[in-house]
């Protein structure tokens, strides 16, 4: 075996089983079975997967706070089934959050954040959850939920105000966590964060802000395929939380390579 | 035997609307040697009496960290005690680890006093025969609370729990009202004016006491021996000491008190209201 270890490929697929074995356990992961555990309860291994998905959301602070930009689309597939959901909301007085992924996921953790922000309240002692505990807090539920193989399919952003500090973290489906000056999620991550490294700064006015978020936004909406034209901004400063109408971005599709897709683009037709 | 009727166990009533049990666990707080807290806006110091049981024992911790920002002082029984630290420790770690911040001072007291009031209320209980002093510092500021085992708890600027702490409190309530501006130091010395007002013309040395300190920039810890004296030696409280006393070395009440040395040190109790017969 040991020489198997350093031998070519052919040596490696011994060790790995046949073709035909790796198919089977796909197969059989795919299919819902019953596996008894120490505690002789049923656990169910599915695969489970999000039905209806939103997309990237934008994540910035600026002067005075931060600003969140999300649209409101949502994918049931890659049909865009829905397009009035809401994917940020404010949580408790100093937090804002916005969600993409399975969108049912989200308002169970809109329903944990509700809970756990009610609870912090009735202790009526002056005391109250900040953003960094509240994006701690998240981070512990989606790792949690994600080593009982049932994570919570979304890609969170998670940013606030309070005693002056401002807090802009993310987290993803399985608990990976950051915080920055400027957070995005999904396509978000590939097409708009390189715009806000070459343009954020810390003294962004909050029309800059949006500005900036708008920029974003269209660019997600030319190039990501599940982002709808009506977008959400969601702020929040000391003073607290601050909700606008959604709105349309203006767009110019009469570029040259709009017109005219395929030149330049061997093989397609 | 038996002070009363009412008395053997915990849940029922006497006519006069006493719980008898509970009653007997506040005095168990009062036969352990003293414990005192103070606070200021920022800094909160608590300082207790060590009293070793025997000539050939050493003395019984008395203060505890249960976390950065929070300590202890107890007072009655230590193994109650402890275990009350421990639920503590446990609660701030689960806290830390939940919302990578600390846990408010306020809500661990609640917590603490809730955990206190069952046992006044399960019959194959008893109450906790320990009274805490607990110091922390948190998003309002510093804080000093008293729980006690009847499961109430009262937030105070200065505070003295144990045998004799009614002389400490005496020197407190003359003193506090300058507490809240006080620096870090004032509140140490004022801790070890307040501690020698318990020993009764004892010596207060550094090895018969113990002195912590938390506040903002500090994270609670205990005072070297050694820094502790040379605060007394500062402070000069040994030579400020009143020459009447130094002949009555076999104090008086410890004498009387003997039969009843319940506590965690078996400090001389107040044979008026000593409770059990152990």
């Amino acid at each position: 075996m040991a020489t198997n270890l350093v031998d070519s490929t052919p040596a490696m697929n011994n060790l790995l089983g046949s073709e035909s074995d790796s198919q089977r356990t796909l197969y059989d992961f795919c299919t819902s079975h019953y596996v008894e555990s120490i505690y002789e309860r049923t656990i169910r291994f599915d695969p489970w997967y999000p039905y209806v998905t939103g997309t990237s959301v934008v994540g910035i602070k600026y002067k005075d706070g931060i600003l969140l930009a999300a649209d409101m689309g949502g994918s049931y597939g890659s049909t865009l089934r829905y397009k009035g959901v809401e994917r940020l909301k404010p949580v408790g007085k100093h937090s804002i959050i916005g969600a993409s992924g399975e969108i049912s996921d989200f308002q169970e953790i809109m329903r944990f954040l509700d809970e756990l922000i009610l609870s912090d309240n009735m202790w009526d002692d002056g005391n109250s959850l900040g953003p960094k505990e509240v994006h701690n807090y998240l981070t512990r539920v989606m790792y949690n939920r994600r080593n009982k193989f049932n994570p919570l399919w979304n890609s969170l952003v998670l940013g606030g105000v309070k005693n002056g500090q401002k807090y802009l973290g993310t987290v993803s489906m399985i608990g990976v966590h950051y915080e920055d000056n400027h957070v995005t999620t999904g396509f978000g991550n590939h097409l708009a964060r390189p715009i806000l490294r070459d343009e954020w700064h810390e003294n962004l006015t909050f029309e800059e802000g949006v500005k900036l978020l708008e920029k974003c936004m269209r660019v997600l909406l030319y190039r990501d395929r599940s982002a709808v034209n009506k977008i959400q901004i969601l702020k929040i400063t000391e003073e607290g939380v601050g909700t606008f109408p959604p709105y349309s971005l203006k767009t110019y599709w009469n570029f040259s390579a709009f017109q005219n897709p395929t030149v330049g683009a061997e093989g397609s037709w | 035997m038996f002070r009363n009727q009412y008395d053997t166990d915990v849940t029922t009533w006497s006519p006069a609307g006493r719980l008898f049990q509970v009653e007997y666990a506040m005095e168990a707080v009062k036969q352990g040697s003293a414990a005192i807290g103070l606070r200021s806006k920022t800094h909160v110091v608590l300082a207790c009496v060590n009293k070793a049981s025997s000539e050939l024992s050493s003395y019984q911790k008395k203060i505890f960290k249960a976390d950065d920002h929070i300590g202890v002082a107890i007072a009655g029984l230590t193994a109650d005690g402890r275990v009350l630290c421990r639920y503590m420790r446990n609660e701030c770690i689960n806290y830390s680890y939940t919302y990578e911040s600390q846990l408010p001072v306020g809500r661990l007291v609640v917590q603490l006093a809730d955990k206190a009031q069952v046992c006044t209320q399960r019959s194959w209980k008893r109450p906790y025969g320990v009274g805490l002093l607990v110091g922390g510092l948190d998003e309002s500021g510093a804080h000093l609370f008293y729980n006690c085992p009847s499961g109430n708890y009262f937030e105070y600027q200065a505070f003295a729990i144990g045998s004799r702490s009614q002389a400490a409190k005496t020197y407190l309530e003359r003193k506090f009202e300058s507490f809240m501006e006080s620096s870090r130091d004032d509140l140490i010395k004022d801790a070890l004016f307040a501690l020698r007002e318990t020993l009764q013309g004892e010596k207060l040395t550094s090895s018969t006491c113990t002195i912590s300190v938390l506040g903002v920039g500090e994270a609670f810890h205990i005072l070297e021996q050694e820094t502790v004296q040379a605060l007394i030696s500062e402070f000069e409280i040994v030579g400020e000491e009143p020459p009447a006393d130094d002949t009555a070395v076999p104090d008086a009440s410890s004498g009387a008190g003997a039969g009843a040395g319940a506590g965690d040190q078996g400090a001389p109790a107040d044979q008026d209201v000593a409770p059990m017969d152990i």
